[in-house]
């Protein structure tokens, strides 16, 4: 069962189980204070804006006795996905490396952009081709991706970016770059290639029904489909 | 037991990018007045007991270190005054 993580104020949890339902997944919406159930196989950090973004996006929830839990299920290898919020709990709490912070230009984005795959040896980009060129929502204020030099320089050699940012024919360019995010950088990797971060929505552009959003969400959802059975 | 009074100011490292006070920056230039620049920064103030200045100054420095900054985008100083 893959649990999607609900804290006060995530709004993206009910898309998040809707789309990982429609691919064929058993998803559910897991309160953070009622703890992982035993057979959590999956974890979903969605989209929202939990603790209203008090003291920085994502700080409150990474402090939620539940990360205890979901860092012992990551270990394991457990596939831990954060989306937008979820991002930035992911990068609070340490999941995952650099941080997300205020847009360049101070201002809600909210756009299709495209993303192009850095790394297509993982669970959540398989799917794709290396280079490909995929398109997705974005709804944040505070996605600005920023790194020390010498950590982004271990991300580079360890290859740890998953997606960036780029026009539609797969240029990484400042101008296809939606909140100035150092090295267009929209979605990193943990440790492990099962822990996967990123602003964009998958769950938003997987439904068919919604043709507008495109369905290039899915093939990042499906990397829930390596999960291994979890041995207590 | 001592009372303390320990202010933490949080501000972005040197050479981060701070779209708040750009903005802020633009709005006084708006209104009139000539500035250079503009820095912003987040203050806590924070009443606690400890034994000494310095052991007060040492669980502060964790509350900064644990979440009241990013150590990413963050430096901290910690001030410490008797109360």
């Amino acid at each position: 069962m893959i649990a999607v993580v609900q804290f006060g104020g995530s709004n993206c949890d009910r898309d998040a189980v809707q789309a990982l339902e429609q691919l064929g997944y058993t998803a559910e919406r897991v309160w953070h204070e009622d703890g992982l159930p035993a057979d959590t196989d999956g974890i979903v950090l969605p989209g929202g804006f939990s603790y209203g973004d008090y003291l920085r996006a994502g700080a409150m929830a990474a402090q939620s006795p539940i990360m205890a839990d979901i860092r012992e299920h990551e270990r394991r290898g457990v596939p831990v996905l954060g989306v937008c919020n979820g991002a930035q709990i992911g990068s609070e709490s340490g999941l995952t490396p650099g941080a997300f912070t205020t847009n360049e230009r101070a201002r809600f984005q909210c756009e299709h952009v495209h993303l192009r795959v850095e790394n297509a040896e993982t669970p959540w980009t398989r799917r794709f081709e290396q280079g490909a060129v995929i398109s997705l929502p974005i709804a944040h204020g505070e996605g600005r991706f920023e790194i020390t030099e010498e950590r982004l320089a271990t991300l580079r050699a360890n290859d740890r970016v998953l997606f960036r940012y780029c026009d539609p024919n797969g240029n990484v360019t400042d101008g296809a770059n939606p909140n100035g995010s150092t090295d267009n950088i929209a979605g990193v990797l943990g440790d492990r290639d099962t822990t996967a971060v990123l602003m964009p929505h998958p769950e938003r552009a997987t439904l068919p029904s919604r043709r507008q959003a495109g369905t290039d969400g899915q093939g990042i959802l499906h990397g829930f489909s390596e999960r291994t059975t979890v041995i207590e | 037991m001592t009372a303390y009074t320990a202010t933490v100011t949080v501000r972005l490292k040197h050479g981060v990018l701070d779209p708040e006070a750009k903005t802020t920056q633009r709005a006084l230039d708006r209104l009139g007045f000539e500035l250079s620049a503009l820095r912003s920064a987040d203050q806590y103030e924070i009443d606690l007991e400890a034994p000494s200045t310095g052991k007060a100054r040492e669980q502060v420095t964790e509350m900064a270190d644990r979440l009241l900054a990013n150590p990413t985008i963050h430096d901290y100083e910690v001030q410490i005054s008797e109360r």
